[in-house]
C-alpha cells in the first residue's frame, strides 16, 4: 500500500462520517422545522411517533422510501433519474472543503477535520459547485415534461445565477481582508472576536440574503411556489427521487449555515480564550470544543433559516430580480470597494 | 501503473466519450448535458497538471456559466428539443479542405503535446498557483488583461442596450 492508497481510504472513511452526519443534521432539520412552524402557528406540530415525536423524519423517510415511483410518460426518463442525484451529489460534496475543526496532532501525525480543508481554493470550489448546483432543478423541470416543473425549473436557474454574482462579490470582500482562498485561513484569521461580521457588516447581510436565495428557501421560494406551480420544479416526482430533493434542499440549508459560520461567525474559533478551559492547541479535546461551537453556531443559524420561512411572505419574481440585481449587486460593488481602499490605507 | 494514471485514463476516456455524444447526438439537450462532463473531465485533467485554480475557473466559467446559458437556451426555444438535426452534405471542396484543416491541428497539437514541458502532478509545485496567477496578469501580460476587461464591459453594454425595454 503506497501513500496515495491510504489518502483515498481516509478520504473515504471520512465522506462516510460526513454523509452520515449531514442526512442526520437534514433529519433534525425536518423536524426542527415542522416543530417551529407548529409553534409560531399555534399548533402541536408532530408529536406522535416517538417522545415529543422525535421519531417523525424516520418514520417519513420510510414512508418515502415506501411509496410508488411514478415517471411521466411523456417525461425523458434519463433525466428525470438523473436530475435528483445531481442536486443530492452536489449538497453533500461542498463538505469536502469545509474545516470542522482545526487540525489535531497525534504521535507527531497530523490529523485533518474534513476531507481536504486545507486546500487552496476552498471558496472558489464551493462556488463552483453552487453552480453545478443548478443543473439538478433545471433539468429536473424541464425532464418531467410538464409546465409547472418546467417554469419552476427555470425560475430557479435565473434566481440562482443571479444570486451567485452579489454571493461571489461577497467573498471578494472577505477574501480581500485575509488574502486567502482556503476556508481554513479565512477560521483562522478571524481568532479572538475578530469575526467578519463585525469588519464586514454589509457584506454579511447581501451574502446572507443570497444565500436565502441560492437555497430556494422562503421568503425566495419561487420554484416551488405552491399556489401559482403546483409544486414548482418537483411537481412530477414521487418517492424516494422526491426525497432526494427534500434532503438536499436541507443538505444545502445546513451548508449555507456552515458557510456563513465559517465567512463572518469565526467558524470553529471559540468565543472565549481556550485557556480558560485549560485546553491546548492541536489536542483532541480543544477539537471537540471547537467543533461543539461550530455546531453551535450552524444550529442557531438554521433555526435562523427556519424562523425567516415561517415569518416573512413570499417575494413577487419581479421582486426579487429587482432585489438581486439593482440592490444587493451594487451594494456589493460598493462594499468591495471601501473594502478595498480601507485596506490600502491602512497598509 | 500508478493511481495517477488511472486516474488520466478516466479523465481522458470521460472526455473522448462524452465529446463523441456531443458531435452525434440527435438530441440537442442530450448533446448539451454530454458537454457537462467533457469540461468535467478537462478540469480534471488540468488538476493532475497542478493546475488548482485553472481546473476551477474552468468549472466556474464553462459549467457555471456558459453551459448553463446554453441549456437555457434550449429550454427556451420552442420546439428546438424534438428537432431532427442533419448532418448536411457537404461538397467536394468543403470535405478537403475540412480534411486539410483537420491534419495542420492534428500536427499542431501533437508538436505541443511533445515540445511542452508538463507539469506532472508528481512534479514539486508551489503550494498555490493563485498568487502568481494575479502577479503576473497585472504585470507581465497587463495589456492582455485590460483587453479582455474592456471587450467584457462592451459586452456587458451590449446586452443591456439589447435587453432594455424599448420606450416611445
Amino acid at each position: 500500500m503506497n501513500e496515495i492508497s491510504w489518502i483515498l481510504i481516509e478520504a473515504g472513511v471520512k465522506a462516510l462520517i460526513i454523509i452520515g452526519m449531514m442526512l442526520l443534521v437534514a433529519a433534525a432539520s425536518v423536524y426542527v422545522e415542522r416543530k417551529v412552524s407548529a409553534f409560531i402557528q399555534l399548533r402541536i406540530g408532530p408529536n406522535r411517533v416517538g417522545p415529543f415525536g422525535l421519531l417523525q423524519p424516520f418514520a417519513d423517510v420510510f414512508k418515502l422510501f415506501l411509496k410508488e415511483d411514478i415517471i411521466p410518460a411523456a417525461a425523458d426518463r434519463w433525466f428525470h433519474r438523473i436530475a435528483p442525484v445531481i442536486s443530492l451529489g452536489v449538497a453533500f460534496a461542498v463538505y469536502a472543503v469545509i474545516p470542522f475543526a482545526d487540525y489535531i496532532v497525534i504521535d507527531d501525525k497530523i490529523i485533518q477535520f474534513g476531507i481536504a480543508p486545507d486546500v487552496n481554493i476552498g471558496i472558489l470550489f464551493i462556488l463552483a459547485l453552487t453552480s453545478v448546483g443548478v443543473y439538478g432543478i433545471t433539468l429536473a423541470g424541464w425532464s418531467s415534461n410538464n409546465k409547472y416543473s418546467l417554469l419552476g425549473g427555470l425560475r430557479s436557474s435565473a434566481q440562482m445565477i443571479s444570486y451567485e454574482l452579489s454571493m461571489g462579490l461577497a467573498l471578494v470582500s472577505v477574501i480581500l481582508i485575509t488574502g486567502s482562498l482556503s476556508l481554513t485561513d479565512i477560521v483562522r484569521d478571524q481568532a479572538g472576536w475578530r469575526w467578519n461580521i463585525f469588519i464586514q457588516p454589509l457584506g454579511f447581510i447581501i451574502f446572507l440574503v443570497s444565500s436565502f436565495a441560492e437555497t430556494n428557501r422562503a421568503p425566495f421560494d419561487l420554484p416551488e411556489a405552491e399556489p401559482e406551480l403546483v409544486g414548482g420544479f418537483n411537481t412530477e416526482y414521487s418517492g424516494m427521487k422526491f426525497g432526494m430533493f427534500f434532503l438536499a434542499e436541507y443538505a444545502n440549508m445546513a451548508t449555507a449555515s456552515a458557510l456563513i459560520a465559517m465567512l463572518y461567525l469565526g467558524g470553529w474559533q471559540l468565543p472565549f480564550p481556550p485557556e480558560w478551559l485549560g485546553l491546548q492547541p492541536h489536542t483532541l479535546a480543544m477539537a471537540l470544543a471547537q467543533f461543539a461551537f461550530l455546531v453551535i453556531k450552524v444550529a442557531v443559524l438554521i433555526f435562523f433559516f427556519i424562523w425567516v420561512r415561517w415569518s416573512i411572505p413570499r417575494f413577487r419574481y419581479d421582486q426579487l430580480m429587482n432585489l438581486g440585481w439593482k440592490v444587493l449587486l451594487p451594494l456589493a460593488i460598493v462594499n468591495i470597494l471601501i473594502t478595498a481602499v480601507v485596506l490600502y490605507i491602512l497598509k | 501503473m500508478s493511481l495517477i494514471d488511472i486516474a488520466f485514463y478516466f479523465f481522458a476516456i470521460l472526455i473522448i466519450a462524452s465529446a463523441y455524444i456531443v458531435v452525434t447526438s440527435k438530441n440537442i439537450m442530450y448533446s448539451a448535458f454530454a458537454l457537462l462532463f467533457t469540461f468535467f473531465g478537462v478540469a480534471g485533467i488540468y488538476v493532475l497538471l497542478n493546475a488548482d485554480f485553472l481546473a476551477i475557473t474552468q468549472i466556474v466559467i464553462y459549467i457555471g456559466g456558459i453551459l448553463v446559458l446554453i441549456i437555457f437556451g434550449v429550454m427556451l426555444t420552442n420546439r428546438i428539443t424534438g428537432v431532427d438535426i442533419k448532418t448536411g452534405t457537404m461538397s467536394k471542396f468543403q470535405i478537403w479542405m475540412t480534411a486539410i484543416l483537420c491534419v495542420i491541428a492534428a500536427i499542431g497539437l501533437i508538436l505541443i503535446f511533445t515540445q511542452t514541458n508538463w507539469n506532472t502532478a508528481l512534479s514539486p509545485t508551489k503550494a498555490s498557483t493563485i498568487e502568481d496567477i494575479g502577479t503576473l496578469l497585472l504585470t507581465d501580460y497587463l495589456i492582455g488583461f485590460e483587453i479582455a476587461s474592456v471587450l467584457l464591459l462592451i459586452a456587458i453594454i451590449g446586452a443591456a442596450l439589447i435587453a432594455r425595454r424599448k420606450t416611445n
